[in-house]
């Protein structure tokens, strides 16, 4: 990385929103862990690891896996958020591998909301 | 009565038809059961259908194969076939929207903006949120005297706890002559049940970054630091990578993006002191020195770190500065009440359904927070008291929920905005239990410089120890009262000045549950061990066992299937034998 101009900012936000909100690039699909202190503690890693182990075993290469922060909802950590392309992102709680795995194979690579374990559908309201 | 619309007709209804008169008539029912004809029954999709009366039973999706087994279970022998009735589909609950559920439709992001959306390790996704765009704002379009201005007008205060104008702070360090000036934030959250500072570092550090940057420019701070608690790991780490990061696209450091600013940000780690909520303590520490407060005048925007003019700001006011820039003071101060104006963060603990993170504009009333948000009070439990602004707050009753939150209402009735932990008690909680447990907390964290302070909050625990031990004097709350007084007037900082904040409230609102551990030697909540004595009601006790079997004193004794008893002697009033009950025969009093 090198110092950058008020310009490059720009250039940076176009390159990265195309890729977070999947619009470009190869990826049909973002999974993200939240990875706050509470969801770490609640077991966020290892839904982490199942998430990894599942692209390997499964030889996916076209979903991404990220983290973030907290979502607010402390109680029922651990959560993620699935997010297709072209769709809303839809957010997990109380999870464990078992339910991790259930939710890759039916949202993410099949494209059916498990709803028995979502809690809602959408994004918060921002400023 | 068969359906013999057209969708059942052509479906083979009167197939069915023959098919059930011949069964019946084989079973001699024929006087006994009509077959009738009707109209379209209208669910056409599952025809052939058929409704039995006179119970109702509707039957669907018939074949000629069905009916033997049909007439023979049903009419014979009474029984209805379950597996030809009509089910209706499992219903699918859909999946609500965020903005349907209370806990995330109530609430409005502005300090929490990015928070679950991007990954905190990478400065790009910051950037493609629109991270920095205030700080060219600031750096091309703005002079310092503008982005003062519009701090100010957006009427933004310090969300520290105590509230002070952030605007005005800035300005003041703008006009000292002395140079190098520093920026602090301050992120040595001490509350206990407060964690909205760590939150916000953990989701989202240049948040914090690039407010401290912009204070730069305006105030003309050369030097920042992050004065964060040994606790937060995870918040240090990430703050750690984001200044990295932003140091390697010369967002930090000299001539930042070509626009002639110098300023970098280091971190400073604190050993987790309450009173470093206290500036001129928190500067003591910073320094290397032991965290005691110093008498004001001189106010550290004079003479704050080595003596230097300086800024410090609580890490949710930093993050609300780049919005503030961005979309204008207008827009901020359009949101909140006469006095607070934008949101607060709040962390939601205690006795209620949703623990967690929330931001809401300023003027969100209690109940709000508790009930819609918070989703009410678990296990059906009767909502007691919201305590906020931590140790140097007050616990607000039942009464008061509809209060609306600001600086000013809050104080109004006894208690403080704080940095923003709010806990939530139910009707099991000791209102005299609370206040000395926030006592014994405030006794450990007095730093000792003031005498009021470090022997007047140990006096007040002390009584208060003794009242929750059933050995209370009449004049003990006057007493307290007295104490309370004397520290807040005699106390150099807050720390003193608020400290008998918990008692003084819980006096005024629950006086009575005082007076009953004095004058009448109970808890009514059932909480301190002296006042309470575990019993078993004769009439609801089953005999289980269950009680005498997890009684870790061997204190219950009683044969299976007989009444139970507590030896008193024995019992440490743990409370195990009353979790365990099924039968709700263990009485506490």
């Amino acid at each position: 990385m090198s110092k950058i101009k008020p310009e490059d900012l720009d250039k940076i936000r176009e390159r990265m929103t195309r890729t977070m909100n999947l619009r470009d690039g190869g990826a049909r699909a973002k999974v993200t862990v939240h990875m706050g202190t509470c969801g770490i503690a609640a077991g966020a890693r290892k839904i982490m690891s199942s998430l990894l182990g599942l692209l390997e075993e499964k030889d996916i290469n076209d979903v991404l896996i990220t983290t973030s922060g907290c979502a607010g909802l402390c109680s029922r950590e651990p959560m993620m958020t699935v997010e297709l392309k072209g769709q809303a992102p839809v957010k997990y709680v109380d999870l464990d591998e078992e339910k991790t795995q259930k939710i890759f194979s039916a949202h993410v690579l099949s494209g059916e909301v498990v709803e028995e374990y979502a809690l809602a559908i959408g994004s918060e309201r921002v400023g | 009565m068969l359906c013999t619309g057209t969708g059942c007709v052509s479906n083979g209804v009167f197939k069915i038809k023959e098919a059930l008169e011949q069964e019946l008539k084989k079973h001699s029912l024929q006087d006994e059961v009509g077959v009738v004809l009707t109209g379209c029954n209208g669910f056409c999709a599952q025809g052939p259908v058929a409704v039995v009366k006179p119970d109702e039973i509707f039957y669907q999706l018939l074949t000629e194969d069905d009916i033997p087994h049909l007439v023979e279970e049903h009419f014979l022998k009474g029984r209805p076939v379950q597996k030809l009735m009509y089910t209706p589909p499992a219903e699918k609950v859909p999946v609500p929207k965020m903005s349907d559920i209370g806990f995330f439709g109530k609430q409005r992001l502005i300090a929490l903006r990015n928070r679950g959306m991007i990954d905190p390790e990478q400065i790009d996704e910051y950037i493609a949120q629109g991270g920095y765009t205030a700080l060219v704002k600031a750096l091309t379009e703005m002079k310092p005297k503008q982005i003062i201005d519009q701090v100010k007008q957006s009427g933004l205060r310090g969300r520290g706890g105590a509230g002070f104008p952030t605007g005005k702070k800035w300005e003041l360090v703008a006009a000292a002559e002395r140079t190098p000036k520093y920026l602090v934030c301050n992120a040595d959250e001490g509350d206990p049940g407060a964690f909205m500072d760590r939150s916000i570092i953990e989701s989202d550090p240049h948040s914090i970054l690039e407010g401290m940057m912009i204070g730069a420019r305006a105030t003309g701070a050369s030097c920042g630091y992050v004065y964060i608690r040994n606790e937060y790991p995870l918040a240090r780490t990430r703050l750690i990578k984001a200044i990295e990061q932003a140091r390697e696209y010369g967002l930090l450091g000299q001539d930042i993006l070509g626009k002639g600013l110098n300023f970098d940000i280091s971190i400073q780690q604190g050993a987790g002191a309450f009173v470093c909520g206290e500036e001129t303590s928190l500067i003591a520490s910073l320094e290397g020195r032991s965290p005691e407060p110093r008498v004001r005048p001189p106010y550290p925007a004079q003479s704050g770190v080595w003596d230097a003019p300086t800024n410090i700001n609580n890490v949710e006011t930093w993050a609300n500065i780049p919005e503030i820039i961005n979309r204008g003071a207008q827009w901020f101060s359009s949101i909140g009440t006469e006095t607070s104006k934008g949101t607060k963060v709040f962390s939601v603990v205690g006795k209620v359904e949703n623990t967690g993170l929330v931001e809401v504009p300023m003027g969100t009333t209690l109940r709000e927070i508790v009930f819609d948000i918070g989703g009410g009070i678990p296990n059906a439990k009767n909502f007691k008291a919201v305590q906020t602004g931590g140790p140097s707050g007050g616990c607000i009753p039942a009464d008061l929920l509809d209060l609306p939150i600001d600086y000013e209402k809050l104080a109004e009735v006894g208690s403080i905005m704080g940095s923003g932990g709010l806990i939530v008690m139910d009707e099991d909680t000791c209102m005299v239990d609370v206040a000395r447990y926030f006592l014994e907390f405030l006794k450990d964290e007095s730093c000792g410089k003031c005498t009021a302070c470090r022997e007047g909050i140990d006096v007040m625990h002390g009584i208060l120890v003794r009242i929750c031990d059933g050995n209370g004097k009449e004049s003990d709350i006057e007493i307290l009262e007295e104490l309370a007084q004397a520290i807040k007037d005699a106390s150099l900082c807050a720390l003193g000045g608020t400290a008998p904040n918990p008692v003084l409230s819980t006096i005024q609102y629950f006086r009575d549950e005082y007076e009953s551990h004095i004058k009448d030697r109970s808890c009514p909540a059932g909480v301190c061990k002296a006042l309470i004595t575990f019993t078993i009601d004769e009439e609801a006790c089953k005999g289980c066992r269950l009680c005498s079997k997890n009684c870790p004193q061997e204190a219950i004794s009683g044969e299976a299937k007989e009444v139970h008893r507590i030896d008193q002697s024995k019992c440490i009033k743990c409370g195990v034998c009353m979790d365990v009950c099924k039968f709700e025969a263990v009485l506490v009093a």
